[in-house]
Parts: structure tokens; C-alpha cells; sequence
């Protein structure tokens, strides 16, 4: 009973939110609406057990990938006539993808519904677990038989990574950094003495 | 509480559940802000000591109610949206950061099981709701469309990413440790961990990950030396500028509520949580949760004594310290936790 109410308020929850990212006008709402939308699908994925992959969705893509999303959208200058102006342009391109979308989906049902793949019950309730937490589940399963894969991902990530600073870091030569070690070894005696300079004299500096 | 509920009443397991949840948010949430209400005291009070000045004196038996003062003016002033403000997010920020603040709180183990949700991934969840704090502030800098504002919100947007990292890292040490997420089971295996003390601090491997937790912690809740996000000196009072009343109160509480978790996580994941500090048979007389409250009071006073005494960081020594150094050290403090235990426990 409650299981079934707490799905249909995420289900709904979900879908509308991921409507009203698409919907709102000003890109800020729509960023806010997306938290909200992963909360949602965070909240169905604890439903069906997988509680790991819930807080790892939050921890990511709330925790990290939105803020810098927000924090990118916070800085534009929107001017909605321009985005008026582009939505007639990037119309047919927009018809395009979501025909596609749409084929995806329609292509998956179809398979779900032929039953050719059997990873969960249609119930919703998931495949058989090993009689442990699904944290130790998942780390088994990725440190053993997809070792590979997961390391092959990995560096594929540590590639993009790097790449993604050489490609924007540049050393401005006009720029002063600043060296910790050399700024703690300076003392009082390096950089000032005491002077009694005579009545008419000055100072040297 | 739930089988307890059960028994007595006779109740069918949704009813006595449901029951037993909503006393325990009751029993988490209220002396929660009775606490906050007593430790913006005590800061203030710590404050002025370290400053030689009397601090709050007038409200009360030593100025005890100084507190419930300030909340009830608080109360009765006009909340003021301005005209340029996004006023439903404007509205929404500081509820966001004050029930955030109060979520958290729902996997911290008071005493052996005495938790409101004893959950498989406790610490994640922590981890998880601590990484949302950081959106009352931006929702705020952006919503009130004014600049300083704008700009304390660019700055803790930064400033928390930068140091979750960090955290992550410190965690999966004393995840990889204790070998559970659950943070009951965290406290439970602190027991005699070192000789006869409790607590993964005594560890040599772990202690200087506590070091970092602590002046972390202090990042993430900006607090004082790393306020940036309301340096008063730069940007008036950051992404608190325009809000007043009840809503520049829920700030308030919010905040303070951040701090005392950071101190409860310092106690539960690196002091032993609910046991005392040494294994010694007449100190477990004393119940856990006195021992939690008195090493949360502890850490709070450290929060309060750096806020006291400590400049406050420039922005770039702030983003230095968090990227250049607590990001190595503690990636390699990682290799080195999971490489000692791979040799004595796993075996190999």
C-alpha cells in the first residue's frame, strides 16, 4: 500500500518536473526542476532496493553535476527574444531528435513486452540479490567480472580529464603566483632594518 | 520502538512504524533546536571570552534566553521581498538550507541502535544531504538579483565542491576501515580500536584524516576562518543581504544546526560516537548519548575557538589549500588506509 503510493507520488513527481525543466522559461527554473527530477528518480530507485545507486545519484548529479550546471546558468545574460528567435530555427532539428526518441522508446517497450531480456519481474521488484547489502553486491560484481571495463572507464575519464585542462589552462606570463614555502621562509629581517638616520639625513633605500 | 509499539498497543507494524517514525523526527528535530538556540549562546559567549568582553548578559539568568530574544523580535519583524527578487525562489532558499539542515540528523546514531534510520548506506546518505546545502545559497544569491549576493553565491558554489571532494576521500578511509557504510556499525567497530581507546583518532593512519575532516567540516558549513560566502569586509553580509526576518532566521538556524552535525560526524565517525573515549567498564554506566553530546560540545567549542582566534582566508588560499593540499593527501592517505589493510586483514 504504501509502497505503491510512495511510487506514483515519484512517478508523477518525476515526470512532472522533467515537463517543467523542459517548459520553464528562464534556464535557472529549469536546472532547479532537474534537482528536483533526479531526487524523484533517486526516491525510485531506493524503492526498488537499490539504495546505493540512489545516494550515488544525488552525491553526482545533485551534489556535483547540477551545481556546476547552476553555476554556469547563473551567469548567463538571457535575453528571451533570442530564445524565441532559435526555437523556430532548431524547430525541425528538435522534431528529429525526438522522433528518434521516440522510436527508442516505443523499440524498448516493444523488446520489454516480447520478454526477450529477463533482468527484473515486470512487478518491479529486482533480480535476486546475493543475500547482501547491494554497496557489497555491486563492488563485488565491479571489482571482479567487469574489472576491465571498470578501469578501461576509468581512464577513459582520467583522459577526458586531462585533456579538458590542457586544452584550457594557458600560462599568462603577465600573472604573479604566489609560493607558500618561499612566503613562510621569509622573516622580519629580509625585508626591513632599522635605520637611525641623523637629524637632516635620509634613509638610502 | 517500533516492536515496542507493537506490544503495547497491539497495533498492526505500518500503523506502529509510522507511529514510532514520527515520534523519533519529533524527538531528533525538537531538542535539535533547543540546542541551536543554546549554542548560538554559547558561541557568543565563547566569542566574547576570547575577546575579553561579557558577551550576552542581559536576557535571562546570564543571559541565558538571549536566544529565544532574538528569535521572538525575529518573529514579529516584516518579512521584505525586494521588488527585483525571483520571489518563489526567493522564498524557497532558506527553507531549503533549514530542512537539509534537519535531514541529515536522521542516520546519526544517538546510542547502540538508536537511530531514526538505520540505514545500509548511512554515510553516503550524510553525504549525500550535506552536498545539498550548498543550493539555499545559491538559490538565494541568484534569487535576490543583487550583486553581493550573486557573488557569495558564485563562492560557495565553488568553495563547496571543492572541499566535498576532500570529504569524499577522508570517508572512504574510514569507510575502507570499519568495511560498512551503516554509521552504527561505524561506532561499533571503534571499540578498543587503539589498545583500550575507542575511537579511530588514536589510529596514527587515521588521525591526521581526522585533522582534515575538522577544518573540512569547517569549509563546508562556512564557518569562520573560510566564511567567505558572508565575509562582512567584502560583500555586506553575502547571500543573507536581503533577507530579513523569519527567513534571515531560518539562515540563522540552519546554519548553526550544519555546525552541530559536522560535530556530531567529527564525534561518530573519528571519537567513537556513543562510547566513551576509553574501554573501561564503569564508564559505560554513563549513557551513549551523554558521551555523544559532550564530545559534540567539545568539537563545537574547537568551531568556536578557531571562529574566535583564526583570520579569514583569502579566496585563493582557500581553493590552494582544498585542491593542492587536502586533495593529494588525502588520495594518498586512501592508497596507503586500503594498502595496510590489504596486507594485515585481506591477507596478500
Amino acid at each position: 500500500m504504501i509502497q505503491t503510493l510512495a511510487f506514483y507520488l515519484f512517478a508523477v513527481l518525476l515526470i512532472a518536473s522533467a515537463v517543467f525543466v523542459i517548459l520553464s522559461r528562464n534556464p535557472v527554473h529549469s536546472v532547479l526542476w532537474l534537482i528536483v527530477a533526479f531526487f524523484n528518480a533517486a526516491g525510485l530507485m531506493v524503492l526498488v532496493g537499490a539504495e546505493f545507486i540512489a545516494m550515488l545519484l544525488v552525491i553526482v548529479y545533485v551534489g556535483a553535476v547540477a551545481v556546476l550546471f547552476l553555476f554556469v546558468v547563473m551567469m548567463l545574460d538571457i535575453d528571451f527574444a533570442e530564445l524565441r528567435a532559435g526555437f523556430i530555427k532548431n524547430f525541425p532539428l528538435g522534431i528529429a531528435i525526438a522522433l528518434v526518441l521516440l522510436a527508442e522508446l516505443v523499440l524498448g517497450l516493444g523488446a520489454y513486452q516480447a520478454g526477450a531480456l529477463q533482468l527484473g519481474a515486470a512487478d518491479g521488484a529486482s533480480a535476486a540479490a546475493l543475500g547482501v547489502s547491494n554497496t557489497a553486491a555491486i563492488g563485488a560484481l565491479l571489482y571482479t567480472r567487469y574489472l576491465f571495463l571498470f578501469e578501461a572507464a576509468g581512464m577513459l575519464l582520467l583522459v577526458a580529464m586531462i585533456g579538458a585542462i590542457v586544452l584550457t589552462h594557458r600560462q599568462r606570463g603577465d600573472s604573479r603566483g604566489q609560493n607558500v614555502s618561499r612566503q613562510n621562509q621569509r622573516r622580519p629581517g629580509d625585508a626591513t632594518r632599522n635605520e637611525r638616520p641623523e637629524v637632516g639625513k635620509g634613509v638610502v633605500l | 520502538m517500533t516492536a515496542r509499539f507493537q506490544d503495547w498497543f497491539g497495533w498492526s507494524y505500518e500503523v506502529a512504524w509510522g507511529w514510532a517514525t514520527f515520534l523519533g523526527i519529533l524527538l531528533i528535530a525538537l531538542p535539535l533546536m533547543l540546542a541551536v538556540a543554546m549554542i548560538i549562546y554559547a558561541d557568543r559567549k565563547i566569542w566574547a571570552a576570547m575577546a575579553l568582553r561579557r558577551g550576552p548578559n542581559v536576557v535571562g539568568p546570564f543571559g541565558l534566553l538571549q536566544s529565544f530574544a532574538d528569535g521572538l523580535k525575529v518573529f514579529l519583524q516584516e518579512t521584505i521581498v525586494p521588488s527585483a527578487a525571483n520571489k518563489g525562489i526567493f522564498i524557497m532558499a532558506p527553507i531549503v538550507t533549514f530542512t537539509v539542515a534537519l535531514l541529515a540528523w536522521a542516520v546519526i546514531p544517538f546510542n547502540s541502535g538508536a537511530v531514526l534510520a538505520d540505514i545500509n548506506v548511512g554515510l553516503l546518505y550524510v553525504l549525500a544531504i550535506s552536498s545539498l546545502g550548498v543550493y539555499g545559497t545559491v538559490m538565494a544569491g541568484w534569487a535576490s538579483n543583487s550583486k553581493y549576493p550573486f557573488f557569495s553565491a558564485m563562492r560557495a558554489s565553488a568553495q563547496m565542491i571543492s572541499y566535498e571532494v576532500s570529504i569524499g576521500f577522508i570517508l572512504i578511509c574510514v569507510v575502507l576501515w570499519a568495511g560498512t557504510f551503516n554509521l552504527n556499525d561505524i561506532v561499533k567497530d571503534q571499540q578498543s580500536h587503539v589498545w583500550i581507546f575507542n575511537g579511530y583518532v588514536f589510529n596514527p593512519l587515521l588521525f591526521p584524516m581526522w585533522v582534515m575532516f575538522l577544518i573540512s567540516g569547517m569549509a563546508e558549513t562556512g564557518r569562520a576562518p573560510f566564511d567567505l560566502t558572508e565575509a562582512e569586509s567584502e560583500l555586506v553580509a553575502g547571500y543573507q543581504t536581503e533577507y530579513s526576518s523569519m527567513s534571515f532566521a531560518l539562515y540563522w538556524l540552519g546554519e548553526y544546526a550544519n555546525v552541530l552535525l559536522m560535530c556530531a560526524l567529527n564525534a561518530t565517525l573519528f571519537f567513537g560516537g556513543w562510547l566513551p573515549p576509553v574501554d573501561w567498564a564503569p564508564l559505560y554506566w554513563i549513557p551513549g548519548w551523554i558521551w555523544l553530546f559532550a564530545k559534540i560540545g567539545f568539537f563545537f567549542f574547537i568551531f568556536s575557538w578557531v571562529k574566535a582566534t583564526v583570520p579569514r582566508y583569502r579566496y585563493d588560499q582557500l581553493m590552494r589549500l582544498g585542491w593542492k593540499v587536502f586533495l593529494p593527501v588525502s588520495l594518498g592517505f586512501v592508497v596507503l588506509v586500503s594498502g595496510y589493510l590489504m596486507v594485515t586483514r585481506y591477507g596478500a
